[in-house]
């Protein structure tokens, strides 16, 4: 047996000043052959991400240091190196990419000279000798037009390409560790397989050990050999990947698997009831032509968007970024205006509706956003963000605390943390309070702009019950933006699919999910990770009966 | 990019001309009667009239603003109430020393801010950046003529290393003008080395904490090329910025350290036209700052493309 490529043992790294807890990761051992794919999976905080950054010693000064164990790079031990020995390592022996490929490369250099400054770093090799090796690599990791891509800024690139350039950067020296920190999780699924399929192939032929990051059980039975199972900075299992997605033994392994959204959506029964929102052709579009930007062009977020939804009915859009679903959520609620097209709210137009006729409307269209770390304002505590809206609208101080009070129980809080600011909450709760924010404008229309991509698997089944409670309870339409099928298939009774701004099919989950019409619609089904990994593990069906 | 150039560049043209109509009206709308100011305080009424005939103040007003503006766009900036010559030939004496000041202040001003800021945001917590934050502060409260003085006491007066007052011309030698230069540039600087070194500081701490930067330590790059190449670059629009509305404002400064050592430029002749009432040099004066002004604006907006490639006109 080949010796490995990468061999942690005991690692535990220390946090300066404590925290919640003494050390980020504990007692850590893992190891990685050549050739073979390791996948550390876990939740937020699990100590997956502290564990590579230990193992390039890119651990934040004066926050995170290394109190024990040994990390090895072909034998050779890393954690004893200084600093300039280890920047010999970074780049050369073992390499990363990171999550975000918009921000992970630089804004204001041509990648084709990001992509040389390894070369610039760790070899003699003259301008054009560089520049050679550049397109070469370029050229592997299937980036069109080289020559074109190496002049080009990131931005000019699309997500998928610009992924593609990190890993090209990362490859260059063919380094015998690649590290990837969740290299396709900012990805669209289309993109995410295209990058997953390249890892693979690159991975096989240049014979590299890949540590991967992920949180994403999908793509972990798309990509790994073997998987280790993170938890609060431990590892709670580790074995091959028939075993831990087969047979996991911890019970943490197995409540992190079944939480996993299916994608077989369950049965359900049409409904009926009046319509609340029904969008007749709407269409957005940006930009256009003025004195300072005589060159500049139209886009169109959304074109012809046009449907339903009935009381106590989710619609779910899904679609990839740029497809105009948010758009569409922002048309809706009215935070963008709509260039031309109906938005009916029971009846009533409210597409061009004056700002001031507007006013009594916007309370029935409530939006919970992505990000909870940023939609609730941080300086306010939960209770004056909750009681705002309603005592804009008149209710007096204490009926709008006793409503506040009745909501945040409804949610599954403490009516008493009403005092507490946002920073006190973690991401789910957080994303409860804005729920409860919602509601407490009695809105008729939930929109929920991606409300739990942000949420580790096990929050997000919890949050997605709660929305799916509360629905019922209230008989509210919603209206569920999302990118992630799984979620799609287990909340919405109908879904609408979006691409370039246009929907390209729409129907019933159930039929949409088994009987595709359009060929994006298949295009998306097919790229989605992990396909009949819900079947066969047989959990991934998220109850929703009501928990109020 | 040249298409972007030449419609800035047209669109000074109403902003000047907002200015030229606030500078002629400033002249017009003061309660002296110019022909008077000009005539002197012994002159009969005729004498008074005479004047006012030949400058043309019978005239309807908008005639006047017309005969003045033809006048000025073909470089006629009238002629000096006080000192008895040319406007133009009155600035043109006068522009070189406040050239030659403001040029080191800015060059000295960035030279040492920007590593300053540099070296705070990379130690940020240490000492170095508090003795930076420190130093800042105190340049901002500290007025300008207190520094110019103390500078004058300690460098002049007692070691006796540079002069008290004075300019040497560049005309007649490069080193007797840099060597008078020393401590009025220091003076003018002190201001301006806090204010670049503060947003030089913040933007960097910024852009620190990007990924970008993490990536270019991942490759293995060392940490001054981190900082200098991955990082100064990104956080360069911000201080660009300041650095531009720094030129904008060293106007005022110039004034005070003019005084201080006596040196004949633009600052002290806007305040002797001041105070003689000199409205044709304070209008010329006034006309040339704007358009300096707005010339630097638009190469701060060039300067911001060129940075970063994200921003196209």
């Amino acid at each position: 047996m080949a010796a490995p490529v990468l061999e942690v043992t005991n690692l535990t790294v220390a946090i300066a000043g404590g925290g919640d807890r003494a050390n980020a990761i504990e007692n850590v051992s893992l190891t990685v052959m050549p050739g073979e794919i390791v996948c550390v999976v876990g939740e937020s905080g699990s100590g997956k991400s502290v564990t590579s950054q230990a193992v390039m010693a890119l651990l934040p000064k004066g926050q995170l240091r290394i109190s024990g164990g040994s990390i090895k790079l072909e034998g050779d031990e890393l954690t004893t190196k200084s600093q300039p020995a280890m920047r010999a390592v970074r780049g050369k022996r073992a390499a990363m990419v990171f999550q975000e490929p918009m921000t992970a490369l630089n804004p204001v250099e041509r990648c084709g000279d990001q992509i040389a400054e390894v070369l610039e770093i760790h070899t003699d090799l003259d301008a054009k000798a560089r520049r050679a090796r550049v397109l070469d690599v370029m050229r592997s990791v299937h980036l069109p037009d080289p020559e074109q891509m190496a002049e080009a800024y990131p931005h000019q690139l699309s997500g998928g390409q610009r992924q593609r350039v990190m890993i090209a950067m990362a490859l260059v020296l063919d380094p015998a560790l690649l590290i990837a920190d969740e290299p396709t999780t900012a990805l669209d699924v289309t993109t995410q397989a295209q990058i997953l399929k390249l890892i693979r192939e690159m991975q096989v032929r240049r014979n590299t050990g890949v540590l991967f990051i992920t949180h994403d059980f999908g793509v972990v039975s798309e990509i790994a050999d073997r998987v280790v199972v993170m938890q609060r900075g431990r590892i709670v299992e580790q074995g091959t990947k028939a075993e831990i997605l087969a047979a996991p033994r911890e019970a943490y392994t197995q409540m992190l698997i079944a939480a996993v959204p299916s994608l077989v959506p369950p049965v359900r029964v049409p409904i009926t009831s009046q319509v609340t929102l029904e969008t007749i052709k709407l269409n957005k579009t940006y930009g256009g032509r003025s004195f300072f930007k005589p060159s500049g062009r139209v886009v169109k977020a959304a074109t012809d968007v046009s449907f339903q939804i009935r009381r106590g009915e989710t619609l779910g859009i899904v679609g990839e970024s740029g497809s105009g679903k948010s758009t569409v959520a922002r048309c809706i609620a009215r935070l963008v205006d709509p260039t031309s097209g109906r938005i009916d709210l029971d009846d009533v137009d409210i597409a061009r509706m004056s700002e001031r006729k507007l006013r009594p409307y916007r309370r029935r269209v409530q939006i919970v956003f992505q990000d909870p770390y940023r939609s609730l304002n941080p300086r306010r505590s939960v209770g004056q963000s909750i009681i705002e809206g309603p005592m804009n609208f008149g209710l007096p101080h204490g009926e709008a605390i006793e409503r506040a009070r009745n909501l945040m129980g409804l949610v599954g809080l403490s009516p008493d943390a009403l005092d507490r600011f946002p920073h006190q909450f973690s991401g789910g709760q957080r994303q409860r309070i804005a729920i409860a924010r919602a509601l407490a404008m009695e809105p008729v229309l939930l929109i929920g702009d991606e409300p739990v991509s942000a949420l580790d698997v096990s929050v997000q089944a919890q949050v997605l019950q709660l929305l799916d409670s509360v629905r019922k309870k209230f008989d509210l339409a919603v209206l569920f933006i999302t990118h992630d099928l799984r979620v799609a298939a287990q909340i919405c009774d109908r879904i609408a699919v979006m691409q370039r701004g246009v929907v390209v099919e729409t129907g019933p989950t159930a039929n949409v999910f088994a009987n595709p019409q359009h060929d994006y619609t298949r295009a998306l089904f097919s790229a989605a990770p992990g396909q009949g990994f819900g079947h066969r593990i047989g959990a991934g069906k998220i109850d929703l009966v009501p928990a109020v | 990019m040249i298409a972007f150039i030449i419609r800035r560049l047209l669109a000074t043209i109403p902003v000047m001309l907002v200015v030229a109509i606030f500078v002629f009206l400033m002249l017009r709308l003061t309660p002296s009667d110019p022909a008077a100011i000009i005539a002197g305080d012994n002159a009969t009424a005729e004498q008074v009239a005479d004047i006012r005939n030949k400058l043309g103040l019978n005239e309807p007003i908008v005639t006047q603003f017309f005969i003045w503006g033809s006048k000025i766009l073909r470089g006629d900036l009238g002629e000096s109430f006080f000192f008895k010559k040319t406007v133009a030939e009155l600035i043109s004496d006068r522009i070189e020393p406040t050239l030659s000041l403001s040029l080191f202040t800015i060059l000295l001003a960035v030279m040492v801010a920007v590593p300053l800021g540099v070296l705070a945001a990379k130690r940020h917590g240490s000492i170095v950046d508090r003795m930076v934050m420190g130093f800042s502060v105190m340049g901002f409260s500290v007025p300008v003529f207190v520094i110019g003085y103390s500078l004058i006491y300690v460098f002049a007066s007692e070691l006796r290393w540079f002069p008290t007052t004075g300019y040497r011309r560049i005309h007649d030698g490069a080193g007797p003008w840099a060597y008078y230069l020393v401590l009025p540039t220091l003076t003018l600087s002190v201001v301006y080395i806090a204010l670049i070194a503060r947003m030089t500081r913040t933007s960097m701490l910024e852009v620190l904490s990007e990924d970008y930067v993490r990536t270019a330590r991942a490759k293995g790059q060392i940490e001054r090329k981190v900082l200098f190449r991955h990082a100064l670059r990104n956080a360069a629009v911000p201080i660009v910025t300041v650095i531009g509305l720094g030129i904008a404002l060293l106007i005022g400064g110039v004034v005070v350290t003019e005084s201080v050592y006596s040196i004949p430029g633009l600052g002290r002749l806007t305040v002797e036209a001041v105070l003689a009432r000199d409205f044709p040099v304070i209008q010329a004066v006034i006309l040339m700052f704007s358009f300096v002004y707005v010339l630097i604006n638009l190469l701060v907006d060039l300067v911001y493309s060129l940075l970063d490639p994200r921003i196209r006109y």
